[in-house]
C-alpha cells in the first residue's frame, strides 16, 4: 500500500496551514505616519554646487578614516556612501544634463533596517532619527538587504566591525548644533528642520518657481515617506533615488508577519494541534505494534 | 515503540573518514584566519552583497535539505504512517547534523560573534517585525529539540554501559523522554513549519530589490513547501546510500512510495509560482532570455523531471532511478532558494560578488564534518535499522 493521493494532499495542507495566512495578509498593519517631532534634511539639487563641504564636514563631526578611494591617498574622496563617508556628494552627467546629488542615510517614516533589525540596534530614536546601538548589534547585516537606498555600511576590514550610517549628527543634535552637512553648506543646498516644515518650504520653492523644478518632493510618500527630501530638475531616479510605491516594504512585510504571528496565537494553537495529533497517532502506532507481537 | 535500530559497527578511521578529516581541518584553519581577520579579507562579500555562501547555501539551503527529520516526522506522526518508523532516526540525525552546521555557518558569517548570546537572552529588546529574530530564535530552539530527540540512540547504547552512574542516568532520561515525547515531537513539527516558512519572509523586505520572478508573498508557502520535498528527497537518498554503504538491504518499496508523494508537491510548487506570474503580469519575463529566467525555468525543470521519472510503479521501485529522480528533487528545491536569496537580490548593477576561496573551503569543510560525524554515530549508536529488523519486516 502506497501513501495515497489523499494522504500526500493531506500533508501539504497540513504543513501550508501556518503559511496560507500569510498570503492572505487581511490583518492590515496600521501605515506609519511622520511624527510631529520628526526632524531630517531638504536637498536642493539646483542649488548645490559639488563643493563636497558637507562631506569632509561629515567626516570630522563623525571622526571617520579618510576614504581615498576618488584621488589616492591623503584626501577624503568617497566615491559611494561607505564604512569611511556616511554622506558623499555625486555627479550626474547625462546628454548636458547635469546635476550634483548628495546621499545620505533617508531617515524613512518607516525604515525597513530598523525591521530588519534582530535587537533593534537600529532603530527610530528621537527626532524619528534612525540611530545605531553596537552593543545591539550582531553584524547580520540584513539591514543592508532590506535598506532600498543601500545606505547602512559594513566595517569589512575590521575584526570587530560596526554598521556605519548617517546619524543625522544625532549627537550634536543633542548639544544643540545642527548637522556638520547643513552648517557647512556655503548655498545653503541643503538645510536642516522639522519635516513638516522642510515639505512646505520644498513645496513653496517649487510654486514660486514651478520652470526650476520637477512637481515632485522626493521622499513625501516614496517608499512610505522619508525625513531627508528632495527637490531637482532631472528624474529622481537618474540621481539614484528608486521609484518606490507609497506602501513601504516593512509595512508589506509586517502584514505577512503578523497575519500569522499576530500575539503568537496560531503558532500555539498549531502546537497544540500537533501535540494531540501526535499524540492520538502514537497510541494507535503503540496498540498495532502490540497487536502484531 | 522501538525503532529495532542497532549500531552498524566496523572501523571508525577508514581511508574515506581521513580524506574527510583532512577537508575539515583545512575548514578549520580558515574558519580561524576568519575569525582574526575579519569579513573583508577572507570573503567576497561586499556592501551590495552583505550575504553570501554561508547564507545562502549552508542556512537557506542546508537547512532545507535537513529538513528530512520535518518530513519524515510529518510522515510519521501527522499522517500516522507507522510503518516508515525505521527512517525516524536516521532522518532526525541528518537534521540534527544539518541545523547544528548551519546554526555554526551563522556564527562564522555574522560580524559580531561574540555578541550571539544576545539573540536569545536579550528579550526584553526582541523585536517582532524581524522575520530574521524568528528565524534565529526558532533554529536555535530547532537544533536542541533536534539533539533531545536524537538522544535516546545515545541513550540506548549508554544504558548497557558498564560505568553504573551513567547506567542509570541513562536509563532515567530514557524514562523521562518517552513521557515527554509528545510535546517534543509537536515541537519538532511546529518549530520548521515557522522557520522554514520565515525563511521566505525575510527577503520579502529587500522587496524593491527582488527581482520580480522571485518577489511574491507566497515566498513563505514556497518555502515551506520546497523544504518538505526537499526533505523527503534527502531520507530516499539518504536511506539508498545507507544501504549500499553498509551493505543493508534498502527499503526499496518504502522509498518508492516516498518518492511517489513528493511528486504532487513539486507540481504544486510550479503550478503556484506560474499561476502567481501570471497574477503578477509578470509571465513575459520567462521569455526574457536572460540569466535570471534561464534560472527560473532550471528550477522548473527539476521539479517536473521528477515526476516524469517516477510516473510508474515499476520505475519507483528501481532504486538507481528513485535516487536520481529524488537528487533532482533536492537539486530543483536547492537552486530555488539559493536563486532567491543571491541570483534575486539585484543591489545594482555596479555590485557583483562570487564566493571567495576560502569561503568555498569553510563550506566544503563543514559539509565534510556533517558527514564524518553522520559515519562516527551510525557505527557507534544504534540509529539504522539493524538487518534482523529489516528481514523480520520483510517476512511479515
Amino acid at each position: 500500500m502506497g501513501i495515497s493521493r489523499r494522504a500526500a494532499l493531506k500533508g501539504m495542507l497540513i504543513g501550508g496551514a501556518a503559511a496560507a495566512g500569510a498570503t492572505s495578509a487581511s490583518a492590515t498593519a496600521a501605515a506609519v505616519t511622520p511624527t510631529e517631532e520628526a526632524v531630517g534634511l531638504l536637498y536642493d539639487a539646483t542649488l548645490c554646487i559639488g563643493c563636497k563641504a558637507c562631506v569632509s564636514a561629515c567626516r570630522e563631526a563623525n571622526d571617520l578614516e579618510a576614504d581615498p578611494t576618488g584621488l589616492g591617498p591623503n584626501y577624503h574622496a568617497p566615491l559611494d556612501l561607505s564604512e569611511r563617508a556616511k554622506t558623499v556628494i555625486k555627479l550626474y552627467a547625462e546628454d548636458g544634463e547635469t546635476s550634483f546629488m548628495k546621499a545620505q542615510c533617508m531617515h524613512c517614516v518607516d525604515p525597513a533596517c530598523a525591521a530588519a533589525c534582530m535587537l533593534g540596534a537600529l532603530k527610530k530614536r528621537e527626532f524619528g532619527i534612525v540611530t545605531y546601538d553596537p552593543d545591539l548589534c550582531i553584524g547580520c547585516r540584513y539591514c543592508e538587504i532590506a535598506c532600498p537606498y543601500n545606505v547602512p555600511k559594513f566595517q569589512w576590514t575590521k575584526a570587530a566591525p560596526k554598521i556605519v550610517k548617517c546619524e543625522l549628527c544625532a549627537h550634536r543634535l543633542k548639544a544643540g548644533l545642527e548637522p556638520a552637512c547643513t552648517e557647512v553648506c556655503p548655498r545653503d543646498a541643503v538645510i536642516f528642520g522639522k519635516r513638516s516644515d522642510l515639505l512646505r518650504e520644498a513645496r513653496r520653492r517649487i510654486a514660486a518657481e514651478p520652470s526650476r523644478y520637477l512637481p515632485k518632493v522626493y521622499g513625501e510618500t516614496d517608499g512610505g515617506g522619508t525625513q531627508v527630501l528632495y527637490l531637482s530638475h532631472v528624474p529622481f531616479e537618474k540621481l539614484g533615488l528608486p521609484v518606490l510605491g507609497d506602501l513601504p516594504a516593512p509595512s508589506k512585510a509586517r502584514n505577512v508577519q503578523r497575519s500569522v504571528y499576530h500575539n503568537f496565537v496560531a503558532p500555539l494553537v498549531l502546537y497544540g494541534v500537533l501535540g494531540a495529533v501526535t499524540w492520538r497517532n502514537r497510541r494507535h502506532q503503540a496498540l498495532e505494534e502490540e497487536g502484531q507481537r | 515503540m522501538k525503532a529495532h535500530a542497532e549500531p552498524v559497527g566496523g572501523p571508525l578511521f577508514t581511508p574515506a573518514m581521513r580524506v574527510l578529516a583532512v577537508v575539515v581541518g583545512i575548514g578549520a584553519v580558515v574558519m580561524l584566519w576568519r575569525l582574526v581577520a575579519g569579513l573583508g579579507p577572507t570573503t567576497a562579500l561586499n556592501d551590495g552583497y552583505p550575504l553570501g555562501l554561508w547564507i545562502a547555501f549552508d542556512v537557506v539551503t542546508g537547512t532545507a535539505l535537513a529538513c528530512g527529520g520535518y518530513a519524515v516526522a510529518i510522515l510519521v506522526m501527522i499522517l500516522n504512517k507507522g510503518r516508515y518508523h525505521p527512517l525516524v532516526r536516521p532522518a532526525i540525525l541528518t537534521s540534527a547534523l544539518g541545523y547544528s552546521l548551519a546554526g555554526f555557518s551563522v556564527f562564522l558569517d555574522i560580524g559580531r560573534w561574540w555578541y550571539i548570546w544576545k539573540v536569545p537572552l536579550y528579550f526584553w529588546h526582541w523585536n517582532f517585525d524581524s522575520a530574521l529574530l524568528e528565524v534565529a530564535l526558532c533554529i536555535m530552539a530547532y537544533v536542541v529539540v533536534l539533539w533531545i530527540e536524537v538522544a535516546p540512540a545515545f541513550l540506548e547504547k549508554w544504558s548497557d554501559a558498564s560505568n553504573l552512574l551513567l547506567r542509570r542516568m541513562s536509563r532515567v532520561s530514557l524514562r523521562a523522554l518517552e513521557k515527554a515525547a509528545i510535546w517534543i515531537i509537536a515541537l519538532g513539527l511546529l518549530l520548521p513549519t515557522m522557520h522554514q516558512s520565515s525563511l521566505g519572509t525575510l527577503m520579502l523586505l529587500a522587496d524593491s530589490r527582488l527581482h520580480p520572478l522571485w518577489n511574491t508573498r507566497l515566498l513563505p508557502l514556497m518555502f515551506l513547501l520546497t523544504c518538505v520535498s526537499m526533505g523527503f528527497a534527502v531520507v530516499v537518498c539518504e536511506s539508498a546510500f545507507s544501504s549500499v554503504a553498509f551493505k543493508r538491504r534498502p527499503e526499496t518499496s518504502m522509498l518508492g512510495n516516498l518518492a511517489a508523494a513528493i511528486v504532487p508537491v513539486q507540481l504544486v510548487v510550479v503550478a503556484m509560482r506560474l499561476a502567481d506570474l501570471a497574477w503578477r503580469g509578470q509571465l513575459g519575463l520567462l521569455a526574457a532570455g536572460d540569466i535570471r529566467s534561464l534560472l527560473v525555468l532550471i528550477e522548473f525543470g527539476l521539479m517536473l523531471a521528477p515526476a516524469v521519472m517516477l510516473r510508474s510503479a515499476a520505475r519507483r521501485r528501481d532504486l538507481g532511478h528513485l535516487v536520481r529522480a529524488a537528487m533532482l528533487m533536492m537539486f530543483g528545491g536547492a537552486l530555488y532558494r539559493f536563486d532567491t536569496y543571491l541570483v534575486a537580490f539585484t543591489p545594482g548593477a555596479h555590485w557583483s560578488y562570487f564566493p571567495s576561496v576560502p569561503e568555498i573551503l569553510i563550506s566544503t569543510g563543514l559539509v565534510a564534518a556533517e558527514i564524518m560525524a553522520y559515519i562516527a554515530v551510525v557505527k557507534t549508536f544504534p540509529i539504522l535499522a539493524g538487518r534482523t529488523a529489516v528481514t523480520e519486516r520483510q517476512a511479515a
